[in-house]
């Protein structure tokens, strides 16, 4: 099965790992050179440091792994959407929404033994998630308002709102920030500690790894394999056909933006109950991981296994960047320089898969024609025949 | 002595040869026919011809001199002209500031309209190309923004005037409009190179005729001596019949019934008003008009499209008037749309997945909410091999890769597939070659010879005239006229399509 996605997401965007690898490396020298220009002595010794960090000790790429889980989660999102024709921008906030319905179900429902708390905050966390992003869907079917604008102003209300909230419920005045939720609603870590650890400590990796995982499966399945996935990317592709075809357009729309912010809402649950002490800060700040979900699946190119692929790669990129502070780089040049690695990469991969398709429309159509031209005689014996019957 | 000839021109691209060895000259004063299916090379033979691409063999000669041309602005240079088919011009220009573009007269770097004005006014009047020229493109029609187009070549002098399929995008009376302009500039000295694979028309407009067919010059003729039969067999490689051999109808029961049926516009002008009639099985009833008579509407409400504002539309009896799409075509409905990119079609399927667009919940194509692409492909083949549709890599391929003939007969293998009660057929030969507008209107009859009941929507009078059992006509979003084809002649059926006759008995 997993051959089977793999060979279909190869195939399907024109794509060879050689020439991923290629583009990966070819972006890694731009960055090198925004780090050459900021420090030129120190420059070899980082982008050695970027490129070799995450595989250094089994715990730096654990730590990997754990940073990948979110973004993958919200480039699931994004890339979910986009499948199915809508551009999903409010994931960040649908992300904060959900992770602040499930820190507060873990603070608070002590009535539910931690097990099914943990359940209960992520489903929560995925509802909440999926609601918030019904508002763009519900006002793109029903009054046409394009989703980009809702979806950025959700962001918004969405940030502004959570900050009030925990304000008022959960606000722990000591950090600033919301409390700590206890250690029992954090997610199992299924003795990944003992495998992605050091000499020092374990990375703080956890099974929401496999639900990300999962979560890609299920994505390609529905999307590949079920009507209802048919559907959806029916009224993607063309919503006037879709319509023509007797399929309630405006329910897709709806259910497709849900989906894709359950997707983002159980990535933001599952980021702040993963035990790395992690609380929600009441800061006038956007999600970071919901506006990385967008490049993460860019460079997936929006395909469920490609997006866990690019998820990992970004979270490389940005583990080895923090590690270069010692080195004297500013954080700002850091993030350009991993910045320009990934814009470059996601840049080339799409010209080249929309200059593949382009040559394959062209060759096709060639050959068609040939075709055409081969098989003349044969049509105009079949269409006599058909006439005499 | 020509004023222009293309010798021995071979044009290539990967895998297919466009252009083979073609030879052809241009008199002066003559207007030259290009006739081909789509795909034969026509297009291709007047871009080299224009610059826009350039030959691997072969040479131009402008009155006898040997020319290089290399791109448009050389073949400007030499005057010639071009009218594509999709028009080059400015949308939010002024018609006159369209004219003048990339020619403009200018006095210390400022524009000099003046003058530029009144020599297109000048040309609009001697060609009686009536435009307005302070109104901004987007909001003059189509045939408007071709005189435009035709007014940048006569403008800049051109006396070579290329036209790349014109009467595509026209209303009959503007393909007539165009035709008697055409003749005009021929009169006045200019060269026409007439791309179409339109017979009647080559017939009426041209001097000669040559016909391409597969990338090979067929050969050159005098259009007054050769018969519209002869020319297609030249175009088409085999006889085609040009009238089809019809059975007599046998009617049966009603299938649709519209009644009443009126649908407000934005104005205070209905967009359809009061329109009742009633198709029945066996028969195929045609709805004539000029484009924008309410046809679409009409349609849209029937179909589903669009809701219905007042009447009532029944099929077999049961009022279907605030039916689901989905639930019209259980009932019975199928439905060849207008635009088969727009609605017949999701382009980045598969063929196979388009087969089923309509039936993709139903078993087997689905199992538990799971699609059964075995049992999808299967069916797709099926319908591949009985409707002789053409693709490179068979039910797997895109369509968007496909060829506009094949694409159209996917939606009708899909429509007819679902045995339909009622196949509702909007424009189904609308941009298709000859062979393929045959073979449509032969399963159009097949399904009418079923006892299918057929509504027909088409612009072409033609195909009115040959295919239909009876005919409406549409005139403003009211039926004018309720006739036999057979007892109408083209005419008559045009004075009623504009609006100058209306027959009593139906208003």
């Amino acid at each position: 099965m997993k051959g089977d996605f793999m060979d279909k997401f190869l195939k399907g965007s024109g794509l060879s790992i050689v020439s991923s690898v290629a583009v990966v490396i070819a972006g890694m020298l731009l960055g090198f050179i925004v780090l050459f220009i900021s420090n030129a002595s120190q420059a070899p010794a980082a982008i050695v440091t970027i490129l070799t960090f995450g595989f250094s000790s089994l715990r730096n790429f654990g730590d990997v792994l754990y940073f990948a889980t979110p973004i993958i989660m919200t480039g699931l999102s994004v890339g979910f959407a986009y499948k199915t024709g809508l551009f999903n921008i409010g994931a960040s906030g649908q992300f904060t929404f959900g992770a602040f319905v499930a820190v507060y179900i873990a603070l608070n429902f002590e009535f539910l033994a931690p097990p099914l708390r943990i359940i209960a905050a992520l489903a929560a966390a995925m509802l909440a998630g999926a609601l918030w992003a019904a508002i763009p869907g519900l006002l793109k079917a029903y009054r046409n308002v394009h989703e980009v604008i809702s979806c950025i102003m959700t962001n918004y209300i969405g940030m502004f709102l959570v900050n009030y909230l925990i304000l008022t419920t959960i606000f722990d005045p000591m950090r600033a920030s919301s409390q700590r939720v206890p250690p029992s609603t954090h997610i199992p870590i299924w003795g990944l500690d003992s495998i992605f650890t050091d000499a020092v400590r374990a990375s703080p990796l956890n099974a929401s790894i496999f639900v990300a995982i999962f979560s890609a499966l299920l994505m390609y399945i529905i999307l590949d394999r079920t009507t209802f996935g048919y559907e959806l990317k029916a009224c993607g592709l063309n919503k006037d056909a879709a319509k023509y075809a007797g399929i309630n357009e405006n329910r897709s729309i709806i259910f497709s933006m849900m989906i894709s912010g359950a997707l983002a809402g159980l990535g933001g649950g599952m980021h702040f109950l993963s035990g790395a002490g992690r609380t929600m800060s009441v800061a006038d700040v956007l999600a970071n991981e919901g506006f990385m979900g967008i490049s993460v699946s860019l460079l997936g190119l929006n395909h469920p296994i490609g997006i866990i692929f690019s998820g990992v790669l970004i979270a490389y990129l940005q583990r080895g960047g923090f590690n270069i502070q010692p080195l004297g780089f500013a954080q700002e040049i850091i993030e350009i320089a991993i910045a320009v690695i990934i814009y470059f990469c996601a840049f080339v991969l799409l010209v080249r898969t929309q200059l593949g398709n382009v040559i394959a429309k062209t060759a096709a159509i060639f050959g068609n024609f040939i075709k055409f031209g081969a098989d003349k005689s044969s049509k105009s014996a079949k269409s006599t025949k058909g006439k005499a019957v | 002595m020509h004023i222009i000839e293309m010798r021995n021109i071979t044009k290539k691209f990967p895998g297919i040869i466009a252009n083979d060895d073609i030879t052809l000259g241009l008199k002066k004063g003559e207007i030259h026919a290009l006739l081909g299916e789509n795909g034969a090379g026509k297009s291709t033979l007047m871009s080299v011809l224009f610059g826009l691409y350039k030959a691997e063999k072969g040479e131009i000669l402008k009155n006898g001199e040997k020319v290089n041309i290399t791109g448009p602005s050389d073949a400007t240079k030499l005057g010639i002209g071009m009218v594509h088919q999709h028009f080059k011009l400015v949308h939010n220009f002024t018609v006159l500031e369209n004219i003048i573009l990339g020619v403009e007269t200018t006095k210390n770097g400022v524009l000099q309209m003046k003058d530029a004005r009144q020599k297109v006014l000048e040309l609009s009047q001697k060609y009686e190309l009536e435009v307005d020229l302070d109104k901004e493109i987007r909001y003059i029609t189509v045939g408007m923004q071709q005189r435009v187009e035709i007014l940048k070549m006569l403008y800049r002098n051109n006396e070579i005037l290329i036209f790349d399929e014109p009467t595509a995008v026209l209303t009959p009376q503007e393909i007539e409009a165009l035709i008697a302009t055409m003749r005009n500039m021929a009169a006045e000295g200019k060269s026409i190179l007439f791309i179409t694979h339109k017979l009647d028309e080559i017939k009426q407009a041209a001097d000669r005729c040559s016909v391409l067919r597969k990338g090979k010059l067929i050969g050159t003729v005098d259009v007054a001596a050769t018969s519209k039969e002869e020319m297609s067999e030249m175009m088409v490689g085999r006889k085609l019949s040009l009238t089809l051999t019809k059975k007599t109808p046998q009617i049966g029961e009603t299938i649709l019934q519209v009644k009443n049926l009126t649908q407000k516009g934005d104005s205070q002008k209905n967009k359809l008003t009061n329109i009742t009639f009633d198709v029945k099985a066996g028969e195929i009833l045609c709805i004539a008009g000029i484009e924008g008579n309410g046809q679409t509407d009409l349609v849209n409400a029937i179909t589903g499209l669009t809701a219905v504002d007042s009447g009532t539309v029944a099929i077999s009896g049961v009022n279907i008037t605030n039916a689901s799409i989905r639930n019209r075509g259980t009932q019975g409905m199928s439905h060849i749309p207008e635009d088969r990119h727009k609605h017949g079609l999701i382009l980045d399927y598969n063929l196979a997945y388009n087969t089923v667009l309509q039936n993709y919940y139903k078993t087997p194509f689905q199992k538990m909410g799971f699609l059964q692409k075995g049992k999808i492909r299967e069916y797709a083949n099926q319908l591949v091999e009985r409707f002789d549709i053409r693709a490179s890599e068979g039910s797997n391929s895109i369509v968007r890769a496909m060829s506009g003939g094949n694409q159209q007969k996917i939606i009708l293998a899909r429509e007819i597939a679902n045995s339909p009660k009622l196949l509702i057929a909007v424009q189904p030969t609308r941009g298709l070659d000859v062979g393929a507008i045959e073979y449509i209107h032969k399963q159009l009859l097949a399904q009418r010879d079923e006892g299918k009941a057929v509504l027909l929507i088409s612009l072409e009078l033609e195909e009115v005239m040959n295919i239909s059992d009876r005919v409406l006509v549409m005139y403003e979003g009211e039926i004018v006229a309720n006739v036999n084809p057979q007892n109408i002649t083209f005419k008559e059926l045009g004075l009623y399509m504009a609006g100058a006759k209306r027959e009593a008995a139906v208003a």
